[in-house]
C-alpha cells in the first residue's frame, strides 16, 4: 500500500510544497523540493516530526523581566506544549548570556534549552544610562 | 547643543540600521553613527523571538534575538557608535539632523544619510467593524511586545483577524504560554502569510483558520465578550446566513505593515503611492542627493535577511558617496508594474553602469503553478525567470546582468510582469 502527501517544508522560508510518496510508513519518493534539505525534513515529517522551540523564561533582577529561549535543535512536534509549560516554571537570574544553558535535556528528550539574548543585571552600572 | 560630524548617519538600528552601518564602515567611511530612539538597538528583532532569521546571511537559522545581536557586534566591531534613546526631529535638504535624546539636542552634519526606519503595523483593521469599542483589543505586534518583552499576557481567549505574518507567529506563541486560539479570520480568499508559518504556527496546534471570512461585529461592554464571524464574498461584503459569535476576551488585528515614512517625508524624499515607502534608484538612493533608504521603509519584505541585504547596498553605496566617488551619470529609466505586479522595486534604475541590478517584486494575485517573471522594454523581453508559484505573501526577486542592458535600446521605461507559464508560447 502507497499513499501520497503534500508536505509544505518548513526549513527555510521558501516553503517548498512536496509531494512525498510513503509505502510501509517508509518514504520512497520525495518531489517538488528545492534543495537536499527538503528530501531530510519531509522523510522526517513522515515518520517524526520535528520543530524549533522559542519561547521565554522568567528572569529575576534583570534590565527585563523575560529572557527569549530556544532548543538547541529541534523537539519532537509532541513535546512542544509540555516543554513550554515546563519552562514557564523556570525563573533564571540575571545576568543573563546569549548560549547560556538554560535547561539540559528537556522532557528527557535530549535536547538543551539555551537562551538566546543577554540580559544585563538591573544592579549593573547601565552602559548607555 | 552637541555638535556632531558624521560620514554617514544611519536613522534606525535594526536589521537594515545595523547592516547599513557596518557595511559603510567596511567600504571606507570614517565617522559611521546610528540613532535610535528606543532604549536599545535592534528595532523590532528583540521581540520576535522565534528562529527562521540569517538562513541566507549567515547560514544558520538564528532566532530575532539572535540576528540583532549579531549585526550589532559586527557593526560594534567594525567601528560603528550607535547613540540610543535619541530622537531625530528636523532633516534638512543639505544634511543638517537635528536629533533630541537625554536631555539634549544633538545637531548632526552629515555627508550621507541612511534612512532605515522600518515599518509599522497597519492600523485599519477594527476600525470598520461596528461594535462598542471594549477593553481587549490589539495589534499583533503590540501583544508581541507585551507577551515577548513585558512578560504580560493580554488575555486568556483569543480571535485574530488577518493571517499575516506576525498574526500566525502570535496564534502559536499564544498557544504555547497556555492561552486559547479561538479562530482566525482572513478577508482574502488566502494566506497572507509565508507558508511554513501556515503550517508550523496554525496548523501545527490544531487552530481553526477561516479564509474569505471577516468579523462583522465585536461584542462586549467594558471588555471583549465575542465577536461574530461572517463569510464574505469576492467583494468583502458579508454573506447573509453566514455569521456565527464567538466567545472570547481579547481581538488582534494582524492587518499587514506599512514603511515608516515621517522622517523620509521631512527629508523631501519622494514616496510611492502604492508601496507607501521611499522611492530608490537600483543603489537605494532617494530623489534627495545622499539620502539613501534601506529595508522595510522602503517596501515591506518578508524575509530579515531580504531587509539587511538590502541595507548592505546602501551602506557601501553611502560610503562611496562620502569618499567623493564618482555618481552614475547613466540614464535614469522608470521601472513599472505591468500584469499581476503589484509593486516592483527599484523604482528607477541607471542603465548602463557595470553592475548587476536585483529587481525585487510582489505580485498581487497568488498563482498555485508554474509562473515566469518577465522584465520588458517596449516588446522587447530583456530577461525572464521561472518561478514555482507566485505568491503575494513572498517577494520575487529577478536579476539584471549588464549583458542584459543593451538590449533595452530607446525604450521609455521597464516593465515587470508575472504571468502563467502556460501562458507563454514556446519560440522557435
Ligand atoms: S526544500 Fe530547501 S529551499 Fe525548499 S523550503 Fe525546504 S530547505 Fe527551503
Amino acid at each position: 500500500m502507497s499513499e501520497t502527501r503534500d508536505i509544505i517544508c518548513v526549513t527555510c522560508p521558501m516553503g517548498c510544497t512536496m509531494h512525498v510518496v510513503v509505502a510501509d510508513g517508509q518514504v520512497q519518493e520525495v518531489t517538488g523540493q528545492s534543495c537536499k534539505r527538503g528530501i531530510a525534513f519531509a522523510r522526517e515529517e513522515v515518520l517524526s516530526p520535528h520543530r524549533m522551540l522559542t519561547t521565554t523564561v522568567t528572569v529575576r533582577n534583570g534590565t527585563l523581566p523575560l529572557a527569549p529561549v530556544r532548543s538547541r535543535s529541534p523537539l519532537p512536534k509532541a513535546l512542544l506544549l509540555p516543554a513550554a509549560a515546563e519552562l514557564r516554571k523556570i525563573v533564571l537570574c540575571a545576568p543573563v548570556q546569549q548560549g547560556q544553558l538554560v535547561t539540559a535535556n528537556i522532557l528527557g528528550s535530549g535536547i538543551d534549552i539555551i537562551a538566546s539574548r543577554d540580559i544585563a543585571s538591573s544592579d549593573a552600572p547601565q552602559s548607555a544610562a | 547643543m552637541r555638535l556632531l560630524e558624521a560620514d554617514v548617519l544611519v536613522i534606525g538600528s535594526g536589521p537594515a540600521g545595523l547592516a547599513a552601518a557596518y557595511q559603510a564602515r567596511v567600504s571606507g567611511a570614517k565617522r559611521v553613527t546610528i540613532i535610535e530612539r528606543n532604549r536599545e538597538p535592534g528595532g523590532i528583532l528583540p521581540q520576535c523571538i522565534h528562529n527562521g532569521f540569517g538562513l541566507r546571511i549567515f547560514g544558520r537559522d538564528l532566532t530575532g534575538p539572535e540576528y540583532a545581536q549579531r549585526w550589532l557586534y559586527q557593526a560594534q566591531e567594525a567601528g560603528v557608535e550607535i547613540m540610543t534613546r535619541t530622537m531625530v526631529q528636523s532633516i534638512t535638504p543639505d544634511l543638517r539632523i537635528t536629533a533630541s535624546g537625554n536631555g539634549t539636542l544633538v545637531d548632526i552634519k552629515a555627508k550621507a544619510l541612511i534612512l532605515a526606519t522600518g515599518c509599522r503595523e497597519r492600523p485599519r483593521g477594527a476600525l470598520g467593524i461596528p461594535g462598542a469599542r471594549p477593553a481587549g483589543i490589539y495589534t499583533a505586534g503590540t501583544a508581541q511586545r507585551l507577551v515577548n518583552i513585558e512578560g504580560y499576557m493580554p488575555g486568556r481567549r483569543f480571535v485574530i483577524l488577518g493571517s499575516g505574518d506576525i498574526g500566525m507567529i502570535m496564534a502559536r506563541r499564544l498557544t504555547l504560554e497556555g492561552a486559547q486560539v479561538m479562530a482566525m479570520a482572513e478577508i482574502l480568499p488566502y494566506v497572507s502569510g509565508l507558508r511554513r508559518n501556515l503550517v508550523q504556527c496554525v496548523r501545527d496546534f490544531d487552530i481553526p483558520l477561516y479564509t474569505s471570512t471577516t468579523i462583522t461585529e465585536i461584542r462586549g461592554r467594558e471588555r471583549v465578550e465575542s465577536v461574530v464571524m461572517s463569510a464574505v464574498d469576492e467583494h468583502w461584503q458579508p454573506i447573509k446566513g453566514t455569521q456565527r459569535e464567538l466567545a472570547c476576551d481579547t481581538l488582534l488585528l494582524s492587518a499587514g505593515l506599512l514603511p515608516e515614512i515621517e522622517l523620509a517625508r521631512l527629508a523631501g524624499v519622494k514616496l510611492d503611492p502604492v508601496t507607501g515607502g521611499a522611492m530608490i534608484d537600483e543603489r537605494q538612493a532617494t530623489n534627495v542627493p545622499d539620502i539613501y533608504a534601506a529595508g522595510n521603509m522602503v517596501h515591506v519584505y518578508d524575509l530579515v535577511d531580504s531587509v539587511s541585504e538590502s541595507a548592505l547596498r546602501a551602506g557601501c553605496k553611502a560610503a562611496e558617496a562620502c569618499s567623493g566617488h564618482e555618481q552614475p551619470c547613466e540614464p535614469l529609466l522608470p521601472l513599472v508594474a505591468g500584469e499581476n505586479v503589484h509593486h516592483v522595486v527599484p523604482q528607477y534604475v541607471h542603465i548602463g553602469a557595470p553592475r548587476e541590478l536585483i529587481i525585487e517584486l510582489r505580485v498581487k494575485l497568488p498563482l498555485e503553478e508554474p509562473a515566469v517573471v518577465q522584465l520588458t522594454a517596449g516588446d522587447k523581453l530583456i530577461t525572464s525567470e521561472r518561478l514555482r508559484y507566485a505568491r503575494p505573501s513572498e517577494m520575487i526577486a529577478l536579476r539584471l546582468r549588464p549583458e542584459q542592458y543593451q538590449q533595452i535600446g530607446q525604450a521609455p521605461c521597464l516593465r515587470a510582469a508575472v504571468v502563467r507559464a502556460s501562458q507563454i508560447k514556446t519560440r522557435g
